[in-house]
């Protein structure tokens, strides 16, 4: 007995379905070492953010919409950062900041890449779990960690941090210079370390799973572009979290020990001279922006990956250039990392230097391009079927077209001069990361939402939730690069004393108004997912979309392991739509004889 | 009262709304697989095509309302937001041309290629030739820009021409400080630590002989029309920006790291009032980088003025040196006679103040 049990712990996992798993509640639900399960996780908690990252949204749009209004019920839910039912300064700043991060970080790295990448790695590539269930586990209970600290910052007397999801010191350095500089940036730092410690966690897992991992015929080019996506958005992460983390720690150090890496020369209303000199705020800022820019090409290339599998499904077609796509992919990965400083071209930087970033700036456009073409070739001349999941990823394509070209203004630096810290970059990353990425968040959600729970949402629902929330998120943002171009600037509690800017007053009011529309349709997603995870119709069939990729060939809820019995083995690449006149081919077909070939 | 009616029609909206949805999708599972996917398909697709028109048409309509709101339709104010104003058309066309090409065929393929029973997919997975010609075609777009870019990058960031008027510029929590270098043209030293709120502002080294005639206002900056102006921008705490948005320019003021700007104005504010009609048009200074609770409260006023009414208000101007040591000022001795109390900063002395800041 002993021998076999010693037998069983030494050969991989490859070999048998099952394990001898007894669970517990704790161990099945909540310190859950399954993949399935951490994803679950992530995602739920992601939930929780958005929901109130974007009830924070609410809440300043109500200020920037109704700056003269004043809402009794505000008082009673915000106190003192509510007096006489009209936002103060403060609480403004700290609801801007928080939406930021919050929704940056927690909703679309972790609730994006931290669902989709744990839940389909190992069921995409043929893997029993992740390389490592274990690092896996920690890296949600780290990121569930960083969450209750930076929930705990927004209950402190001085507030939480107010500057701007950036952080730039000065203002973040100094205790004086904003009373959200106090504990509250404290605690966001503490929280933001331990977010970098989960990324990386995870980051690690998904790179050795795709790697190590694959079974038999997986060979990468055989890879579902989901794969790809995922694996370059780990690299991106491993690489790039490190430095925000390093660029956090000489912050702590500036504003508790007394170094000086970011400060000098500086003089506080009601405090005086400090004694730091020799240091540069600048220097955090390239260090945030060396992560900071290859983030929004981590909240971007899960949801294109996603985003390619769904609409390649749904159209019933290959989609269009799989090693374009994959080219493309790789070039964005590697830009990603040479263009932060088009975010510090008012800086005061070498001017040299800033001609460099805009030509490695306008040069990530072209990828950007080529994939925006080959989704557009994908869908013609195809059948194309209009799930939730492919309303939202045609949702997707069209915010990324909008978006990514306003990019193109801005990364010219001579036009960056006059919009930068402008309504146009508000709405250029709102359009282009915030609403597309979560279109891909929610195209992903609709699509598998069946290997998850077994049973389908409701379509109805789906499309009302689709057809609003593109039209109300077009009409919130559109108008923004108006304000832009007019030059009002981002980060605005009021208008009203600035002759160049008050204009805009009823237009304020029109977007805050379809705001609190768009968020009311996100509770009508929210009451889907939920009532549909318990009641929703179940599913009966094991490949309800018709789809070639593995994850359709496990029982319809797959237990621990993923598949009972042997871990199927790969024989084509995931695009054989409409191929010979065969509607789907699955990966796990071998190639027949009378067949043209592979792609 | 009403917010509890409020909250209970919500409910209610929602309520209804999940009904439906239930109802019809027990409607689909009667009707069948097949049929259902059809009607939606068919409902969707059209939605596809009514979304392409009415969101050209939103496009119009917004464009009618705000474009003139955005001072664009009036044009810039500095010979370097005329070439801003240039860039921004050139990439609109450009931009705007590929914008529309791609939403139409997107929206257009997903409503013409809904599934359709009777029609084979086309299984085309790849095209190199495709694939070149629209890298080609972007690469070239994005060259032009970057080269137009470029050009005018470089001008806005080089040196500015000789006879430039240089004022200091300094940001702080939360309005503005501008120095003026005074009859001897250089700017006197300063130093953070000597900064007294009250009569030193900005931490001037008295004991600098080009410092006391050194010009300072607070809030409104002079400078004359035609006349290129180069900023020298700091801050004295955390990081502001000079934004400029009539003259499309703007610069971060950072502590400890000096930057700089310039530009040359093309009309006064007078003319300005009337070209735009408003009689209370203003070149106003926003702060445009993040820099604590009072960020949009941080106005500046520059004031374009004819060479003539700039000698003018310059004369009227005292050194800031007399503002820190009114003993000093001659004007003062003679008020003072006729009775007037010196101010307090007469108890200042020059040794440089040194605060310990509080951890």
């Amino acid at each position: 007995m002993s021998h076999e049990a010693a037998l069983h712990e030494g050969h991989g996992h490859e070999e048998h379905g099952h394990h001898e798993h007894h669970d517990t509640f704790l161990t099945k639900y909540v310190f859950s070492q399954d993949h399935k399960m951490i994803a679950k996780q992530f995602l739920i908690t992601g939930m929780v953010w958005a929901v109130l990252g974007g009830l924070m949204s609410v809440l300043f749009r109500l200020q920037l919409g109704y700056p003269d209004a004043s809402f009794p019920w505000l008082e009673s839910l915000l106190g003192k950062w509510a007096k006489g039912g009209q936002i103060t300064p403060e609480a403004y700043y700290a609801l801007v900041t928080t939406h930021g991060t919050v929704l940056v970080f927690f909703v679309l790295t972790a609730g994006l890449s931290g669902t989709f990448a744990n839940f389909l790695i190992p069921l995409q590539v043929g893997a029993r779990d992740m390389a490592s269930p274990f690092m896996n586990m920690l890296s949600y209970w780290f990121f569930f960690t960083a969450s209750v600290i930076m929930m705990s910052s927004l209950f402190v007397e001085t507030g939480p941090f107010s500057g701007g999801w950036t952080a730039y010191p000065p203002l973040s350095a100094l205790h004086d210079a904003s009373p959200g500089s106090k504990t509250g940036m404290d605690l966001w730092i503490i929280s933001m370390a331990l977010f970098v410690v989960s990324s990386l966690l995870g980051g690690l897992n998904y790179i050795a799973t795709i790697l190590n991992m694959r079974t038999k015929g997986m060979s990468m080019t055989r890879l579902p572009l989901t794969i790809w996506a995922l694996f370059f958005t780990a690299v991106l992460g491993v690489l790039s979290f490190p430095v925000l983390l390093s660029g956090m720690i000489l912050l702590i150090f500036d504003r508790n020990f007394g170094t000086s890496f970011y400060l000098s020369d500086i003089y506080v209303n009601g405090v005086g001279a400090l004694s730091n000199e020799g240091g540069s705020a600048i220097l955090f800022q390239h260090l945030f922006w060396f992560l900071g820019h290859p983030e929004v090409y981590i909240i971007l290339l899960p949801a294109m990956g996603m985003v390619s599998e769904i609409m390649s499904v749904n159209s019933r077609k290959p989609i269009f250039g799989y090693m374009a796509m994959l080219g493309s992919l790789f070039a964005i990965a590697i830009l990603a990392f040479l263009v932060w400083a088009h975010h510090m071209f008012v800086t005061g930087l070498n001017p040299f230097l800033g001609s460099v970033f805009v030509l490695l700036t306008l040069l990530i456009a072209v990828p950007s391009a080529i994939k925006v073409f080959n989704w557009l070739t994908t869908l013609w001349r195809g059948n194309i079927r209009f799930t939730p999941g492919m309303l939202f990823a045609i949702g997707f394509v069209s915010l990324f077209i909008s978006g990514g070209l306003t990019g193109i203004w801005l990364g010219n630096a001579a036009l960056d001069i006059y919009l930068h810290d402008s309504y146009f970059v508000v709405a250029h990353f709102h359009i282009v990361m915030g609403v597309a990425s979560m279109f891909g968040m929610f195209a992903g959600v609709y699509h598998w939402f069946p290997k998850m729970y077994g049973r389908y949402l409701n379509n109805t629902l789906g499309y009302v939730h689709f057809w609003i929330t593109i039209a109300g998120a077009y009409m919130i943002f559109w108008p923004m690069h108006y304000q832009g171009l007019a030059g009002m600037p981002r980060r605005y509690f009021d208008f009203s004393i600035w002759e160049s800017f008050k204009q805009f007053a009823e237009l304020n009011r029109f977007i805050s108004t379809v705001a609190m529309i768009v968020f009311a349709t996100q509770i009508l997603f929210l009451i889907n997912f939920f009532y549909s995870i318990f009641k929703g119709r179940k599913v009966t069939v094991l490949n309800p979309w018709e789809s070639n990729t593995l994850e359709w060939t496990t029982p319809i809820s797959p237990g621990h392991g993923n598949w009972p019995g042997e871990i199927p083995e790969v024989y084509r690449w995931p695009y054989d739509y409409g191929k010979d006149g065969h509607d789907f081919i699955p990966q796990t077909t071998p190639v027949g004889a009378d067949e043209t070939g592979t792609h | 009262m009403s917010l509890i009616l409020s909250v209970a029609i919500i409910v209610f909206i929602y309520v209804v709304i999940f009904q439906i949805a239930k109802a019809s999708e027990y409607v689909s599972i009667l009707k069948g697989e097949e049929a259902s996917r059809q009607q939606n398909n068919k409902i969707n697709g059209f939605l596809m095509v009514a979304f392409l028109v009415l969101g050209f048409i939103g496009i119009y309509v917004c464009n009618k309302a705000y474009y003139g709101k955005t001072q664009l339709a009036q044009g810039a104010a500095s010979i370097q937001g005329e070439k801003v104003d240039q860039m921004l058309f050139v990439t609109l066309i450009i931009t705007g041309i590929v914008f529309v090409i791609t939403q139409v065929l997107l929206f257009w393929f997903a409503y013409k290629y809904q599934e359709d029973k009777n029609r084979k997919v086309f299984f085309f997975a790849h095209s190199t030739k495709l694939e070149l010609i629209w890298t080609a075609i972007p690469a070239i777009a994005l060259t032009v820009l970057v080269v137009f870019g470029l050009r005018n990058w470089f001008f806005f960031t080089g040196e500015p021409p000789k006879n430039a008027n240089v004022i200091e510029v300094t940001g702080k929590q939360f309005g503005w400080i501008f120095r003026y270098p005074g009859k001897d043209g250089i700017f006197g030293k300063k130093y953070y630590k000597n900064i007294d709120p009250a009569t030193n502002s900005v931490g001037i080294i008295w004991d600098d002989k080009y410092a006391q005639d050194d010009i300072q206002t607070e809030q409104t900056m002079y400078v004359v029309k035609g006349q290129p102006v180069k900023l020298i921008i700091g801050s004295r705490d955390v990081i502001h920006d000079v934004g400029l948005t009539h003259f499309r320019l703007k610069m971060d003021a950072v502590p400890g790291i000096p930057t700089t700007m310039w530009f040359t104005p093309i009309y006064t504010t007078k003319e300005m009032r009337e070209k735009t009609g408003n009689p209370n048009f203003a070149y106003e200074i926003s702060c445009d980088q993040m820099c604590g609770n009072g960020h949009y409260s941080m106005k500046g006023i520059i004031e374009v003025v004819e060479q003539e009414d700039y000698d003018m208000w310059m004369a009227k101007q005292k050194p800031q040196y007399y503002t820190a040591f009114p003993e000093k000022d001659p004007e003062a001795t003679k008020t003072a006679d006729a009775g007037v109390t010196p101010s307090v900063a007469a108890k200042a002395d020059t040794t440089a103040k040194v605060t310990k800041a509080k951890m």
